[in-house]
């Protein structure tokens, strides 16, 4: 059976039919085409599926796409300003050599862009917890955490 | 992977949900942080999800002087961040990844009753309970089980297939008590290896672990103790671990009296200190 719902996706009602077993991430991707979300292990470990949630990161591939009818999504895809110009958490990753293959960095940057807002000056610790949730297999995680410092400052600057 | 098909049903109040759950039977749905990742890998295959998610009141955090009563949708993340009971809070923070906890709820975490979780051995250890609600045909019927029955064996609690739990309630700390939560994971944000809880008072030292049988295991140590070393050869004493390809069975053997008299001391500092002492 196809549930009707309406997801607020960066800033955009969008309204589709899904069936009650389509994940949040496969509804984004292939329901509504915005395949900057990306899938990697499906089952919470990896955090390449991280999305906003009413502003909040979760993982899209642990959620039901019918449970948050009528929410409020951030992808990877609405962090850029509307003119296209990359936010501070995008340039200071790009910046730092913060992704070599890229699959995990949309994950990344949305977990980041949550961790800065609730904390706009985070200890090295408090970096290192706050994407202990994402796997990168390419970085090492070091150009990671210093795009992670590098955003912060940027933020800071354009505060 | 992706999850089996299943009917949907997403109530709006308590009635609506355990009328459904009675008619088609499934399972809950709610943070769907341990729910949906079973579905993905086909270990669940419920034909029926009934989704609490829109159930209204269910996501409040009652405060009162004798403890904290958790609501079932209330999420990890909005539970820490409210900060209302110190051994909760810290328990907390070693559950899974921030993200996880923006998602998953306290309550969800008990009813699955994972036995290497931390939560179960916080409500174990502060003898709280876990309210449960069924339809009985006239109206809902609600039961209190308290945390020394909630939890029945791995991955299994007292939670029938009929009923909802609604709340959990967590006892207040005595004042003056002290406590910690010392546990060993094999990365950050996993299922620990092996983890004890412990609460000190004047005199009282009472230790929950976990990852070292079928339940948390609660030890109860009674008069506080000036050789902590010795009261956590106690608590070893009293666990009964298994390996698996994580750890062998003597490896967390060694790693429950550790983590036991660590625990212990830091609780015991904790609450001379709150004392005055």
């Amino acid at each position: 059976m196809e549930h009707e719902i309406t997801l607020i996706v960066n800033g955009v009602p969008r309204r589709t039919g899904v069936p009650a077993r389509r994940l949040l991430s496969d509804c984004l991707r292939h329901d509504l085409g915005l395949t900057g979300t990306h899938v990697g292990c499906e089952h919470g470990v990896c955090g390449c599926c991280t999305v906003l949630l009413d502003g909040r990161p979760v993982r899209s591939c642990l959620t039901f796409a019918v449970t948050v009818d009528g929410a409020e999504i951030t992808t990877v895809e609405g962090l850029a300003d509307a003119d296209g110009g990359l936010s501070a958490v995008q340039r200071a990753f790009a910046e730092c050599h913060g992704l070599q293959c890229g699959f995990c960095t949309p994950g990344f940057l949305c977990t980041v862009t949550a961790l800065l807002r609730e904390n706009p000056a985070p200890t090295e610790d408090e970096v290192i917890d706050g994407i202990s949730g994402n796997l990168c297999r390419c970085t090492g995680y070091q150009n990671i955490v210093k795009a992670v410092h590098r955003a912060a400052e940027l933020l800071a600057e354009e505060a | 992977m992706k999850p089996p098909p299943f009917a949907y049903h997403a109530p709006r109040d308590l009635v609506a949900a355990v009328r459904t759950l009675a008619e088609v039977g499934g399972k809950v749905l709610a943070g769907g942080q341990s729910l949906i990742p079973m579905l993905n890998m086909r270990l669940a295959a419920p034909e029926h999800l009934v989704d609490i998610n829109r159930v209204a009141g269910l996501d409040e955090i009652e405060v009162t002087p004798a403890g904290v009563r958790v609501g079932a949708t209330a999420r990890h993340a909005d539970v820490e961040a409210a900060g209302v009971h110190p051994l909760l809070t810290r328990a907390l923070k070693l559950v899974a990844h921030p993200v996880i906890r923006n998602r998953g709820t306290v309550v969800g975490s008990l009813v699955h009753a994972d036995p290497a979780a931390e939560l179960p051995a916080v409500l174990a250890l502060l003898d709280g309970r876990v309210r449960l609600a069924r339809w009985d045909g006239d109206g809902v019927a609600v039961r209190e089980v308290p945390a020394a029955d909630f939890f029945v064996g791995p991955m299994e609690s007292a939670v029938e297939p009929d009923e909802v739990a609604v709340s959990a309630f967590f006892p207040a700390l005595a004042p003056g008590s002290g406590f910690a939560f010392e546990e060993v994971s094999r990365r950050h944000g996993d299922y620990a290896l092996a983890g004890v809880c412990a609460v000190v008072t004047a005199r009282s030292a009472k230790v929950a672990c976990i990852g070292v049988g079928p339940v948390p295991v609660v030890v109860e140590l009674g008069e506080a103790w000036s050789d902590w070393r010795a009261a956590a050869a106690v608590v070893r004493a009293a666990t009964d671990p298994e390996g698996d390809i994580h750890a062998s069975a003597a490896y967390r053997g060694h790693l429950v009296g550790v983590l036991a008299e660590r625990a212990l001391r830091e609780a015991a500092r904790e609450g001379a200190a709150a004392r005055g002492a």
